[in-house]
């Protein structure tokens, strides 16, 4: 285990550290709510961050595991596209947004903008969601064992939404849709890995009624000769 | 971007700390407002007195402060006192604090009146929120509530007049993140209702929006609630009265904000990390303000 103290050091020389590293366990101390902590990582890392962080922490990740012990601010796992990065507390808004891939783990509540833009990313919230979550979402799935603000999945591609509590409002083009087994499977399987208690049945299913869509798959072959023609 | 930073005091237990804190909360947010910064500060007058202050900014270096404070009591055929702070000037005066405010905008081209009240001061600077903190003595002050911003310009040029807080009625201050889209027709119309502006600013529109409504009876509560159907744009608000904070957000809400509230004090910043140095933080109840909700707080007076 190798253990930063943000006291004593600067983010810089953490993020290089770890930017270095190929494997192995780090803790960061005294986080005070500092930016990008942990930005960029691409190796099977395991972080722990002893504290609450500010905007970004965790972004870009790959292979990498962090967890934050407190909270966390703006954007956090921005654009991950592998591993895990887990929050204790609450995070702020757009948790995970436009991430590719990987697990997103808030276990307490997160703010506006959650999963916004998510692009194949695993977003698993504990508690609520704020507004405008999931917005433009194009593909992976947003978990809420708590309740969904307004305007839920507006602009929605082909994300899957699960709810367990309310949804204040849906947005344009979201709504609720049947539950059937493949859902339960795959809801039940990010419940298990992201270590909450809580059964896949009493979950709703919101996704998108593709009435937004501006391509129609009968409209391929205008739309292949209008790519040859440019 | 621009850092806001306030803090309210509950109890009288951390008064005499109240600049010290505030500076190290705009400390934290001299990133997101490197161009310059500002502090209201509220510190209650003696019991008894009716002494108004009036905090005016020199916006060109030196001026003779005596000869002005002589004939602003002729003016007003009472006593004025004044103590000079850097390129600030507070006036004690006994008497009409809104006539003084008009009289000196009326007479003095160079002069900005930044806050006219029996508690406010308002001090602002081009520069370093540090450094501006420092010039302007904002560490040693006590205080029961305090508001500071700093601020990165995006709409307009950076000026010491178009830092903030700005104010526009007494007591009455008000400091902005974000950017208002109806504010050259409110202004006419809250001109017309009588409010005076300084700047072609919109977050002193936004001021002058709140006095108005402070002036026609609402609570804090109730104007921001209003303002909320009335202020067209992105907006994360902060605004103190003689004894009252609040905090409030655009429906939206963009621009971050987050409050944290122990038995001792109520602490509104753009970021948590503004928040860490203050004692008690650790056991503090956290969250971030809801869209279009307003939230206050008042002390016993």
């Amino acid at each position: 285990m190798t253990s930063f103290d943000l006291e004593t050091t600067t983010i810089r020389h953490i993020n290089q550290a770890l930017h270095d590293a190929c494997e192995g366990e780090f803790s960061i101390a005294s986080p005070g709510g500092a930016h990008a902590l942990a930005c960029g990582l691409d190796a099977p890392l395991s972080v722990t961050i002893d504290g609450s962080v500010g905007y970004y922490c965790a972004g870009m990740n790959q292979h990498a595991s962090v967890t934050v012990g407190g909270n966390a601010g703006t954007g956090v796992a921005e654009n991950i596209m592998s591993g895990v990065v887990r929050v204790r507390g609450d995070a702020s808004q757009s948790a995970g947004a436009s991430g590719h891939g990987g697990l997103v783990v808030i276990e307490g509540n997160a703010s506006a903008r959650c999963g916004i833009s998510m692009k194949g990313v695993d977003i698993v919230v504990g508690g609520d969601i704020g507004h405008m979550s999931a917005f433009m979402a194009q593909t992976g799935n947003l978990v809420v064992l708590g309740d969904a603000g307004h305007d839920l999945g507006d602009s929605i591609y082909e994300a899957r939404i699960f709810v367990r509590g309310e949804v204040a409002s849906m947005g344009a083009d979201c709504v609720e849709k049947p539950m059937r087994t493949e859902h339960l499977v795959i809801l039940s399987d990010l419940l298990h890995s992201s270590g909450f208690k809580a059964e896949a049945a009493d979950f709703r299913r919101y996704g998108s009624a593709r009435k937004l869509y501006s391509f129609h798959v009968d409209d391929v072959d205008s739309a292949s000769s209008a790519k040859a023609t440019a | 971007m621009c850092g806001i930073a306030g803090l309210f005091m509950k109890t009288d237990r951390y008064v005499d700390q109240l600049g010290a804190l505030v500076a190290i909360m705009l400390h934290e947010m001299r990133e997101r407002g490197p161009d310059s910064a500002g502090f209201a500060i509220y510190s209650p007058p003696n019991s008894g007195s009716n002494t108004v202050k009036v905090t005016v900014l020199s916006e060109h270096g030196d001026v003779d402060w005596a000869n002005i404070s002589s004939r602003l009591a002729t003016a007003m055929d009472t006593s004025v006192d004044y103590r000079q702070v850097d390129d600030h000037a507070v006036f004690a005066v006994d008497g009409d604090g809104r006539f003084a405010r008009q009289w000196l905008i009326d007479n003095f081209a160079g002069l900005s009146v930044l806050s006219v009240g029996t508690a406010i001061e308002i001090f602002k600077a081009i520069g370093d929120p540090d450094l501006v903190g420092q010039r302007l003595g904002l560490a040693q002050r006590s205080g029961t509530h305090a508001i500071a911003h700093s601020r990165m310009a995006t709409e307009s040029a950076v000026t010491t007049n178009g830092s903030h807080p700005f104010s526009t009625g007494p007591d009455t201050c008000l400091v902005h993140n974000g950017s208002l889209s109806n504010h050259n027709q409110l202004r006419e119309v809250l001109e017309n209702k009588g409010q005076t502006f300084q700047t072609e600013n919109d977050s002193e529109v936004a001021a002058g929006y709140l006095a108005w409504r402070l002036d026609e009876g609402d609570t804090l509560t109730e104007a921001f609630e209003r303002a909320l159907d009335d202020l067209d744009g992105f907006y994360t608000f902060a605004a103190g009265t003689r004894d009252g904070f609040a905090v409030v957000r655009d429906p939206i809400a963009c621009k971050p904000a987050l409050i944290a509230e122990t038995d001792d004090w109520v602490a509104m910043a753009s970021e948590y990390r503004a928040i860490v140095g203050l004692p008690g933080a650790k056991d503090a109840k956290l969250w971030e303000p809801e869209p279009g909700k307003v939230y206050s707080w008042s002390r016993e007076t």
